[in-house]
């Protein structure tokens, strides 16, 4: 954790770590089960496979009638449950677990098929693959993209993913941004990159932009802003205006997928260790994170903390048995006594996060409203949907308030006002 | 497999920069320091009672004031302390043990925790003791007739009065050296001129009080002194003595600067610095009073919420 220097003057200067050499990618083996989590809700009536249904690596499975969800297994093995998983801010998963049986057998669905390399197949092949590719903005008619933006490190810090990636795999990045732009027809490819990593990319040929190496300069809203000049309209994202952001390490799966003829199964992610040590890390995409630990060697104790994603973005777990996912890009393991206090005590005012906020947010009056439930107001006055989620003001508070948290709570609470309103007229 | 363990979940970031109420408050005690250590080898043991007094008695009436409400008890935070030490800085060394008391607890009850505790009072409440208590008896205020028993080697004048009452001429003997050591009457924390910039200066660095407060309002204070001095140099006395007599250099670093009554938007803080070393110089010169930064600084308190509404505009904000 990085502390606030003696010279309190300064901004916190958060640095992206780079990664001298490449380093050892660590394989864990296939575990004895695993537990894929769909994005969609959990619907049992109409639900196209069963328990005990046999499935091979790599075979899609479609989940539910009159729906094009799908998931795509990563190991073989039988169906041994299906259930409902309800993750952060009440969002709903379909969570199916596999029994893993001792003989892998590789499905061939894909192979036949890969030999056309159209948008259509890669919208419905290679959603689940590693890295999480966007399949369905590609083929979203209401919001054309023009501009594809390759993401070669990650935005949050400690996650070295994308850059093992880069390095490891470069012929897979360059076959896979061949095939999507011959698949979307979108001629504006963007990578960006740290500067280190400028020589590596420039044998790609595409354009490449540099990105600053202090968080959160890598977040998308502040690449649009910063690097390609144009700014996110408050509550937007990037594929409003036609960007589309995609991880290294996705078009590294669409390139292998195409070139091998087999859908990828396994996910790489970085695991900080308690002391800070990172270990780049390569498991089957549903293998529980304890499984991870044992292969490790990393110890858990009572109030340890385990935090799927970045210290600044990620989201923390309540089991040693939560699955690594195709977005799962770094697993931290955090000592009890690293853990900050988060305090209930008021805003003094002190100005720290209005002068780190990278949006101009008046977080300091956003906050107050926001502790007051008056969440129309903080949208309309105090910039609420300004904020593009990168978490320093929660980092720099003096008060130790959960201010990010009232942000986030308070743009789903919004949501859902919103919808409500929507559905009963 | 069995899983005993019980996690801790909250929610992003996992980390922080480890800054706490208390650290800045200890911190702020410390650089108050050396301007109280002059004082009391100026003023020997009265001075350390007076200071000792303050600071106990705010903590105390915070205590009572949680304990009553039923609130946590929040003295560990340091709030109270640094209140009760400001606060004794800025009285004469004789002040009488119940008007200390007094203004601890007009400062903590009815400056602070009525308005809902820290943070949320509009006045600092250092400030709203000093100006309800130097309106209440103001013959303890003034620092000539307060001090008249102590016989230290130098001139023991109130730089400020002797101006108002007797002209420029008056106070042509302090050189800027004798104001910037304390060699001038005073409270028992102001006057040391030199150990408060040096203070303040710690703060600044450590970013627990704002520069461009501080900055502004000397630059305030110096050129509106200036621009008196110019116009009838025998009248109004240069910015030299304004800057570092009286309250000027404590207000500047320790009352002004105060995080819940201040601006933290750049062009505000500039606005609400100038304006309130403008206001002291004001009342100083063409005022009653014969120091302008008790009221000046509450006037200013007074407009921070509206001058906090000059801000930068968020990225993506379309209107």
């Amino acid at each position: 954790m990085i502390k606030r220097s003696f010279i309190g003057l300064l901004k916190p200067r958060l640095e992206y770590g780079s990664l001298a050499d490449t380093p050892s990618l660590k394989q864990i083996p296939t575990p004895k089960e695993i537990t894929l989590l769909s994005n969609c809700p959990f619907d049992k009536k109409n639900l196209l496979f069963k328990k005990k249904e046999t499935v091979k690596t790599g075979q899609k499975l479609l989940l539910y009638k009159e729906s094009d969800e799908y998931f795509v297994s990563s190991v073989t093995g039988q169906v041994s449950s299906i259930s409902s998983y309800t993750g952060d801010f009440g969002r709903s998963y379909t969570a199916i677990t596999i029994v893993v049986a001792d003989d892998e057998e590789i499905d061939d669905e894909f192979k036949d098929i890969s030999k056309d390399s159209s948008l259509e197949t890669i919208k419905n092949f290679l959603a689940f693959a590693p890295g999480n590719p966007p399949v369905k903005l590609f083929s979203d008619k209401d919001k054309p993209i023009n501009t594809i933006v390759v993401c070669c490190n990650n935005s949050d810090l400690l996650i070295a993913t994308n850059q093992y990636i880069v390095k490891s795999d470069i012929d897979a990045i360059k076959n896979g941004i061949s095939i999507l732009k011959a698949a979307t027809n979108v001629k504006d490819i963007i990578m960006v990159a740290s500067q280190n990593q400028m020589h590596e990319l420039s044998a790609i040929g595409e354009k490449v932009k540099q990105v600053n190496d202090t968080y959160p300069s890598a977040l998308p809203h502040l690449i649009m802003k910063n690097i390609l000049g144009m700014v996110v309209p408050a509550g937007k994202n990037p594929e409003d205006i036609g960007v589309c952001f995609i991880s290294a390490e996705a078009v590294a799966s669409i390139g292998n997928a195409f070139n091998s003829g087999q859908l990828p199964v396994t996910k790489t992610f970085t695991l900080v260790n308690k002391d800070g040590s990172k270990t780049l890390v390569s498991a089957r995409i549903g293998t529980p994170a304890s499984d991870i630990f044992t292969a490790l060697n990393i110890t858990l104790n009572e109030n340890d903390r385990i935090i799927f994603g970045g210290p600044m973005t990620g989201s923390s777990v309540y089991s040693e048995d939560h699955p690594v996912q195709p977005d799962t890009d770094a697993i931290l393991v955090q000592d009890k006594g690293d853990i900050p206090v988060i305090s209930d005590y008021p805003c003094t005012n002190c100005g720290d996060c209005i002068r780190v906020c990278p949006a101009n947010i008046q977080v300091g009056m956003l906050v107050r409203l926001l502790e007051g439930g008056h969440y129309e107001e903080a949208a309309d006055q105090y910039d609420l949907y300004s904020c593009i989620e990168c978490g320093l003001c929660s980092y720099v508070c003096v008060s130790g308030m959960p201010i990010f948290q009232y942000i986030r709570s308070a743009k789903y609470e919004l949501g859902r006002a919103n919808t409500a309103e929507a559905t009963n007229g | 497999m069995v899983d005993n363990n019980k996690f801790i979940v909250s929610h992003a970031p996992f980390w922080h920069d480890g800054s706490r109420i208390s650290t800045r408050n200890y911190n702020m005690a410390l650089a108050a320091l050396p301007a109280i250590l002059l004082g009391i080898i100026y003023y020997g043991m009265s001075a350390v009672g007076v200071v000792s007094l303050s600071i106990s008695s705010a903590i105390i009436w915070e205590f009572i004031f949680c304990r009553i409400t039923k609130h946590s008890v929040t003295v560990g935070d340091g709030n109270a302390a640094i209140i009760g030490m400001i606060f004794g800085m800025l009285l004469p060394a004789t002040a009488p043990w119940w008007l200390v008391i007094i203004g601890t607890f007009v400062a903590i009850i009815i400056g602070k925790q009525i308005y809902g505790g820290i943070g949320a009072y509009p006045f600092n409440p250092v400030v709203v003791a000093m100006a309800i208590l130097m309106i209440s008896w103001k013959d303890i205020f003034d620092f000539n007739e307060a001090l008249i028993n102590y016989d230290l080697d130098f001139a023991m004048v109130y730089p400020l009065a002797a101006m108002k009452h007797f002209g420029v001429s008056a106070v042509d003997s302090f050189s800027m050296g004798d104001l910037l050591m304390g060699k001038q009457s005073g409270g028992i924390g102001s006057t040391f001129g030199l150990g408060l910039i040096a203070g303040g200066s710690y703060l600044i660095i450590r970013g627990i009080i704002r520069w461009e407060i501080a900055l502004s309002f000397l630059v305030g204070v110096f050129i509106t002194a200036l621009i008196f001095n110019m116009t009838d140099p025998a009248s109004y006395a240069g910015p030299a003595v304004h800057l570092f007599a009286g309250y000027t250099l404590i207000g500047a670093f320790f009352l002004a600067t105060e995080d819940s009554s201040s601006p933290v938007n750049f062009i505000p803080m500039l606005i609400y610095g100038a304006g309130t070393g403008f206001l002291t110089v004001l009342i100083r010169n063409i005022g009653v009073y014969v120091d302008g930064v008790i009221f000046a600084i509450l006037i200013m308190n007074l407009v921070n919420p509206l001058l906090d509404k000059i801000r930068p505009k968020a990225i993506g904000k379309v209107a």
